[in-house]
């Protein structure tokens, strides 16, 4: 990104009205520790939550952003971005789907998203949509009854601090990369999921459902923790394109599992990928991890990448208790100039502990797409199984797949497996369809679908017929 | 149905196809045989519409219209069909999904109706019984691990549920034992219509004692060089290629094979 477009951003956010004084709700771009002291005011922050946000800040000014990724990624100026900035004012929403893009409301035809969900994708201004409240109220009732805490991270922070400060950063430090230190000390929100001890969470939470979920902005912070025995299945993102103003993303999420505790995160990501020159487009560095601290304790991460021009992100897991296990699905598409490096870590440290990754790496014009994935067995991990497959599917000449793994075993009993294949979307495949009657766009989607399939089926019914749609939408123009 | 006339054909450069012409009227069915690279197959793709294979000149008339004009998916809507000598895979795609897809494609783009899911299953089951085949392999991913007696299966069950006007079998043959043939060219041949016509390309006679053709074409060096009746096909089995290629002209072998 060059100066004169964060300039222009700025700007741009200039013109929805920031202000001078520091009372209002917005601060001016640059960040130090007045403006870290500023956000965790706002948030009405203990004071230890603060002091922890200042450390990580300590530490990020110490560190420079990870170079080691296949990505090209332009200098980012973060002394010219602001780092708070208000919930837009509902006068300064569209007022009615009316005033929205109309390409936009056609993604969201194809996408075949609901007519009451369009308007609050498309950011139009809540009076004016017709809300899910009662379904939100039935839900959160529902969740209420059985014990589980889901709300929004500042929200948790208030009103269940014990929890809050025991997990917090426990798994990503504060002082783990350059991104995560950074959204540490600046995150703004996110979400909180406790499940106690024995339950079985009675429904999918999503995002989606949870109350002010929107402006969570660009840092944000989510923690989940599965008490022993419990169990419970995250769905993050959306299929649909969501309005957003931020270049930069940098959230982190943290799982912990406790014994005989199972955690299923599934995201589906669909950011703005900047057009077909490769011009615009969010950057997306994430950092993703889940502890399983229990034994015979499970995570398993999916993911349905489409979005973002640059995608830097490898959900992973410690298997620190005995018998516990981890797992990776990612299907990861880049189109037109998109880039995207991500994979996962795999460190094995409890006694038989299992890991499966399964990536589905998908380049389309001059898409550049690299798996990158590390899989680590401590000393102590005896019998410690792994298997990786690693497949590849190249659209056209000009696209790129890459793959990097790294497999570190310190014990002469781990058993790893690592297969990988890289194939052009074959001619004769496609030629085999259109022979049957398929025009050639819709050859392709099922071809890709096909490919994509292990990972589909890991993820939720509805999730998956979204992603599926997704898919097909995300590769229009990618063939002829 | 079908007028190929004149028709000249490169494949990276190197013409296959020398002035072929061919003539295919509807309910007929042809054998078109020849020894290895007389550019058997390639008739088989320059008819589908596959890529790479360039028509330098003359003309294809499908139903009237100019075939060359169309695209791959396109002739399939027309009423083209080709079964491939090798069946293509296509992991994760399950079998009975890709084949209503296709159905209802051609289906809609004629203007007619679509099949649903539990009326697509039933026609599907029932042809594929009468092919002998496993109804599991409709659900699973077109033609991945299947044998090769499974694929062929495959392709004729393709043909029986798409209903084209003219069907292409490149050596549908190839890679069946003798009962595999024999449940293959009876279901081939529950397809005889007045209205559908039948190019069948073939290496081996043996086919043709199941699918009899009403005229046997062969192929050599790129063109037609003798037409004739079953009996041309048993002198072929009998005398094998060779004596094609002693004769000078096409003129000269159709006399021998009169």
């Amino acid at each position: 990104m060059s100066n004169a477009q964060i300039e222009q951003i700025i700007e741009s956010r200039y013109k929805h009205g920031f202000v001078t004084d520091i009372d209002s709700d917005t601060v001016p771009p640059g960040l130090d520790e007045n403006v870290i002291r500023f956000i965790s005011a706002k948030k009405e922050e203990p004071e230890w939550l603060t002091e922890w946000r200042l450390e990580a800040y300590r530490h990020w000014l110490n560190m420079t952003p990870p170079d080691w990724a296949k990505l090209q990624v332009p200098g980012i100026d973060f002394q010219s971005i602001s780092y708070y900035s208000a919930p837009k004012k509902e006068s300064d929403k569209p007022q009615s789907l009316d005033e929205v893009d109309p390409k936009l409301l056609e993604t969201y035809d194809k996408l075949g998203v609901p007519l009451h969900e369009r308007a609050r994708l498309a950011g139009v201004a809540v009076d004016a949509v017709f809300d899910s409240v009662s379904v939100a109220t039935t839900f959160k009732d529902k969740l209420r009854d059985v014990g589980v805490i889901f709300c929004s991270f500042s929200e948790a922070a208030k009103t269940h601090p014990e929890l809050v400060k025991k997990y917090l950063g426990t798994v990503v430090p504060t002082s783990d990369n350059f991104f995560a230190a950074l959204n540490c000390a600046v995150f703004t929100d996110g979400s909180f999921v406790y499940i106690p001890k024995g339950v079985r969470c009675p429904m999918e939470l999503s995002t989606y459902f949870r109350i002010n979920a929107i402006n969570t902005g660009q840092f944000e912070r989510t923690l989940i923790i599965a008490d022993k025995g419990s169990y419970v299945s995250y769905l993050e993102g959306c299929t649909a394109p969501m309005r957003d103003e931020n270049q930069l993303h940098a959230a982190v999420v943290e799982l912990i599992a406790l014994e005989d505790a199972e955690i299923r995160y599934s995201t589906v990501q669909n950011w703005y990928p900047g057009d077909e020159n490769g011009k615009g487009g969010i950057y997306n560095f994430v950092t993703k991890r889940g502890d399983c601290q229990g034994d015979r304790a499970r995570i398993s991460w999916t993911q349905v990448e489409t979005g973002s021009a640059i995608t830097w992100k490898y959900p992973s897991c410690i298997l620190r208790g005995d018998d516990s296990s981890g797992e990776f699905y990612s299907v990861a598409l880049t189109h037109n100039y998109q880039q995207a490096d991500t994979g996962t870590k795999m460190i094995h440290l409890g006694k038989n502990t299992k890991s499966r990754i399964i990536s589905k790496g998908i380049s389309a014009g001059h898409g550049q797409n690299s798996y990158r994935g590390l899989v680590k067995v401590g000393k102590n991990a005896d019998h410690a199984r792994n298997f990786t497959q690693c497949d590849s599917l190249l659209i056209g000449k000009q696209c790129g797949a890459h793959t990097f793994p790294y497999i570190e075993s310190k014990n002469p009993s781990a058993k790893v497996e690592h297969e990988a294949t890289t194939s052009s979307i074959g001619e004769d495949q496609l030629f085999y369809c259109q022979s049957r009657g398929l025009d050639e766009e819709t050859a392709v989607a099922m071809i890709v679908n096909g490919f994509c399939k292990e990972v589909f089926q890991k993820l939720p019914m509805e999730f998956a017929v979204e992603a599926r749609a997704l898919l097909e939408v995300s590769l229009e123009g990618a063939v002829g | 149905m079908l007028k190929i006339e004149n028709l000249h054909v490169e494949v990276d450069g190197k013409e296959i196809l020398k002035g072929l012409t061919l003539e295919v009227n509807p309910g007929e069915i042809h054998a078109v045989m020849g020894p290895n690279g007389a550019g058997k197959s390639t008739l088989g793709n320059v008819l589908a519409g596959r890529d790479g294979f360039e028509v330098t000149a003359g003309s294809i008339r499908f139903l009237g219209e100019d075939l060359l004009t169309l695209s791959p998916d396109e002739r399939a809507i027309a009423g083209l069909f080709l079964a491939f000598q090798y069946p293509v895979a296509i992991p994760g795609v399950n079998n009975a999904y890709f084949l209503r897809t296709a159905l209802n494609a051609q289906r809609t783009a004629r203007g007619e109706p679509e099949l649903d899911a539990m009326g697509f299953l039933k026609l599907a089951r029932e042809q594929a019984g009468i092919l002998d085949m496993d109804d599991k392999l409709l659900q699973r991913a077109v033609n991945d691990g299947f044998s090769g007696g499974e694929k062929k299966r495959n392709e004729i069950l393709q043909m029986a549920i798409l209903e084209p006007k003219l069907a292409v079998l490149d050596e549908t043959d190839s890679g069946l034992d003798i009962d595999a043939l024999r449940i293959v060219s009876q279901g081939v041949n529950r397809l005889r219509d007045p209205q559908r016509s039948m190019i069948v390309i073939t290496h081996y006679q043996r086919l043709l004692d199941h699918i009899v053709p009403d005229v046997v074409h062969v192929l050599a060096d790129g063109q037609i060089v003798a037409s004739g009746d079953k009996s041309l096909a048993m002198k072929l089995e009998k005398e094998g290629y060779a004596w094609l290629k002693a004769t000078k002209t096409a003129s000269e072998a159709l006399t021998l094979a009169s």
